[in-house]
């Protein structure tokens, strides 16, 4: 029994039974598969998460993301800058390093993005730690201050969609939120 | 096969007092059963604080209730994670431990005085980290991740705490020693007992890493360190925090062999291959804390191939053999004991009414189907990026902590207060049912939970409608729906929560007393007399039945697996 000792003594020299064999044959052959299709999506998929990193001090980002904002603002027919929720609005070209910084609490600035063009995307926090997390599609990443992690990323759908903090950050955590906007 | 004689025992010459169980014959010494019975009185207070904590968060995150308000439910989910996650889960491990080489082994418990020591080191820290969570000052999850900075208190009360379960740890191994010098078995030691020294080699482990981190964490939160690195924290911590998570699945899975034994006479198919994948366990995990690092930036691919793949799934491996070979031994023994009936006889006409047995198959088919897959799934590279630290990942662990560890605990529960407290359990119409309600309700937890995690809730969040949030958004119906349900399976785990603390708290004050002549147990164990077979796979061939469940499994892993594939290809593109 399992609480008594091996009645065999010997019993590293006791037969293996047939159906346990074949189950660590057919769980090792999965385990391998496995590990290699995570390494063909490299090839084969187009979800790979970069691992594009620097380092940057906080309040460098910041400028960063400030000079990246005023740079693209989004103007309406009179001039004037878009804001919404009294954030402003940017329209960064097809191609461009595109910024968004976490901050307790809010994603800043809100994005336009066009359909199926890329953009580096930006991602720093400019204090504690913070989740990326883009809704609905479901694209969870973390942010963490002081690294400035570089994204290349091409929407596939039009629309409005949420960026909602996912990694606890204090007391305003559940009011932290963002917004990309896509269009055709 | 042999058993351990008491008449025959030599003559150690060592004051220590022992007693003979007289349902197992097993040799009781009474240090060891004084501090089996403290460290498993402590674990089920802390579970009670702890679970009623989860009732609240539960009810909270139910959106039609939201019963705390913000600031309390942050602090009363800090405060849950550290009470059932380290508190009651160490303290009942440390009475494994315990239970795993002294009573096992029949020896005498090394230097009981250490082993007090450590039983309060682990209150004090275990007290004060209560104390400063509820202080108010220290809401920053149980993972404490910087810059966010707790008060000193709560750093100082995890450093306690670990360092009286390291201590305690090494009572553990002191106590084989012990019994090697002593002989007080012969030959090899248990299985049980060789899957306890596993989790306890991956405790020092785990234990040196949480030292690693915390203490400077401790130090930079008294001001004496200027900065800590979030990025290097997290992977240090995950180095405790996942291999903490390989003790709990080494400690239950030896539990699942010890009920199985117990209960219905259960032998393991081969000793070989039952130690070999505890063995993978202590082997292959050093690096799993990867994939709590899928999502953040820095990290190469490379690393996080190599280090999720636990060097090809060799861990993963582990436990799909205990998963083929616990039911195994299960189905052969049954056969053994007359029900031979069909493929599933066995199965049906297993000692359900048993909570030890009922508990201890449950989690194993719960930690399997609903921890096991969704822990592979969530630790694929690519993967990961669908549902990292949204609500998904507390379903994957309460299905493993909760539907897994904490129900075989519970199951161990009810052999460990009538052997050890000498007390039967009580309400036995009551008790029967207990493991199902509470295996149901946490089961339902853990689905729904990932289920909303899918639709992209996310975790630690107390407000899913988002209403003060600087932009609004709003989530689909189904979500709300889900954190429903949750909702309503958490009530139903509280009240399986709940009846296990009453059954065991009232059964060790005034269970009937198992210590006259004549005793019997309301739930009896195997009868010993009845072992014939050389070992587990001896004289039966076939095992038709745990062949169709461990098939059924893998094409439920295989198919879970692909789906999500699919699902990630369906994402916007990124590289
Ligand atoms: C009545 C039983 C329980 C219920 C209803 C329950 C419910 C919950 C809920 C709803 C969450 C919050 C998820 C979130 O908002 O992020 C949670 C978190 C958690 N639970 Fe439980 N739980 C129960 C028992 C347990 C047990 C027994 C364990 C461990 C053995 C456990 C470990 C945890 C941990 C570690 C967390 C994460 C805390 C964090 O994110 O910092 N729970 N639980
Ligand atoms: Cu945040
Ligand atoms: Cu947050």
């Amino acid at each position: 029994m399992a609480i008594t000792p091996p009645s065999n003594r010997l019993w590293w020299k006791e037969p293996i039974h047939a159906i346990e064999l074949g189950w660590i044959v057919i769980a090792f052959l999965w385990g391998l598969f496995m590990f290699f299709f995570m390494i063909a999506w490299h090839f084969i998929g187009e979800q790979n998460l970069s691992s594009e990193t620097y380092k940057i001090r906080p309040e460098r980002y910041q400028e960063k993301v400030e000079a990246f904002a005023d740079e693209f603002a989004a103007k309406d027919d009179q001039g004037n800058p878009i804001e919404e929720d009294g954030v402003p609005v940017v329209r960064p070209p097809a191609g461009a390093d595109v910024y968004i910084l976490a901050r307790l609490w809010e994603f800043w600035p809100i994005l336009e993005l066009k359909r199926n063009e890329s953009y580096r995307i930006h991602l720093s926090s400019a204090d504690w730690q913070h989740g990326f997390s883009l809704q609905p599609t479901n694209i969870n990443i973390s942010v963490h201050p002081g690294y400035e992690h570089v994204i290349t990323l091409t929407p596939t759908e039009s629309g409005e969609f949420g960026i909602i903090c996912n990694e606890f950050c204090g007391l305003g955590h559940h009011t932290m939120t963002g917004r990309i906007r896509v269009v055709d | 096969m042999t058993t351990i004689d008491p008449a025959a025992a030599p003559d150690y010459g060592v004051s220590a007092s022992y007693r003979t169980c007289r349902f197992t014959g097993l040799r009781i010494e009474a240090n060891a059963e004084i501090l089996i019975k403290v460290n498993a009185v402590a674990a089920v207070l802390f579970l009670a604080l702890g679970g009623l904590m989860g009732l609240l968060v539960a009810l909270t995150r139910w959106p039609a209730i939201q019963l705390l308000d913000a600031e309390w439910f942050y602090l009363i989910l800090t405060g849950h994670g550290a009470n059932v996650l380290l508190f009651w889960i160490i303290f009942f491990e440390i009475a494994v431990l315990y239970f795993a080489s002294a009573v096992i082994l029949g020896a005498r418990l090394a230097t009981p005085k250490i082993a007090w020591l450590a039983f309060i080191l682990m209150v004090v820290g275990a007290v004060m980290a209560n104390y400063a969570v509820l202080r108010g000052d220290s809401t920053v999850m149980f993972t404490s991740y910087p810059p966010m900075m707790a008060s000193q208190w709560f750093y100082l009360s995890l450093i306690i705490f670990a360092v009286g379960a390291l201590l305690a740890v090494f009572v553990f191994f002191g106590t084989l020693v012990v019994a090697k010098s002593e002989n007080t078995y012969d030959g090899s030691v248990p299985l049980v007992t060789f899957g306890a020294i596993t989790a306890a080699i991956i405790a020092v482990f785990t234990l040196a890493s949480g030292a690693i981190i915390l203490i400077p964490t401790w130090l930079w939160s008294l001001g004496l360190i200027s900065n800590i690195d979030s990025l290097m924290y997290k992977v240090v911590w995950w180095g405790m925090g996942h291999s903490s998570q390989q003790i709990n699945v080494s400690a239950h899975v030896a539990i699942w062999y010890a009920i199985g034994a117990m209960v219905v006479g259960a032998k393991p198919l081969s000793e070989k291959v039952s130690r070999t994948a505890f063995l993978m366990y202590i082997l292959f995990l050093q690096l799993a804390s990867a994939h709590h690092i899928l999502a953040e930036p820095g990290m190469s691919s490379t690393w996080k191939i190599v280090n999720t793949s636990y060097m090809m799934y060799l861990a993963v491996m582990g436990s799909m053999i205990h998963g083929l070979t616990v039911p195994g031994s299960i189905e052969a023994a049954q056969r053994r004991n007359g029900f031979t009936r069909g493929a599933f006889e066995w199965l049906t006409k297993a000692p359900w009414g048993n909570p030890a047995f009922s508990g201890m198959f449950l989690s194993l088919v719960m930690f399997g189907f609903i921890g096991g897959i969704s822990g592979v799934v969530l630790g694929t590279e690519q993967l990961n990026v669908l549902m990292h630290n949204t609500i998904y990942v507390p379903g994957h662990f309460h299905g493993t902590v909760v539907a897994g560890t904490t129900l075989a605990f519970m199951a161990m529960t009810y052999l460990v207060v009538p052997l050890i407290f000498q007390r039967d359990i009580v309400w036995p119409g009551l008790a029967k049912w207990q493991p199902f309600l509470f295996g149901i309700g946490a089961g339902g937890i853990s689905l729904f939970m990932m289920g909303a995690g899918t639709l992209g809730v996310s975790r630690r969040h107390w407000d899913l409608a988002l209403t003060d949030a600087a932009h609004a958004f709003e989530y689909p119906a189904a979500a709300y729906l889900m954190m429903a349900l949750n909702g309503i399976f958490a009530v139903i785990a509280a009240v399986g929560g709940i009846l296990f603390i009453l059954i065991v708290v009232l059964s060790i004050l005034g269970g009937t007393r198992l210590d006259r002549a004549g005793a019997r147990l309301n739930f009896p164990l195997h009868d010993r007399s009845r072992e014939v077979a050389e070992y587990g796979s001896h004289g039966t061939l076939k095992l038709p039945g745990t062949i169709i469940l461990v098939g059924i499994f893998f094409a439920c892993f295989v198919l879970y697996y692909f789906v999500n594939w699919k699902y990630l290809s369906e994402l916007w593109l990124f590289r």
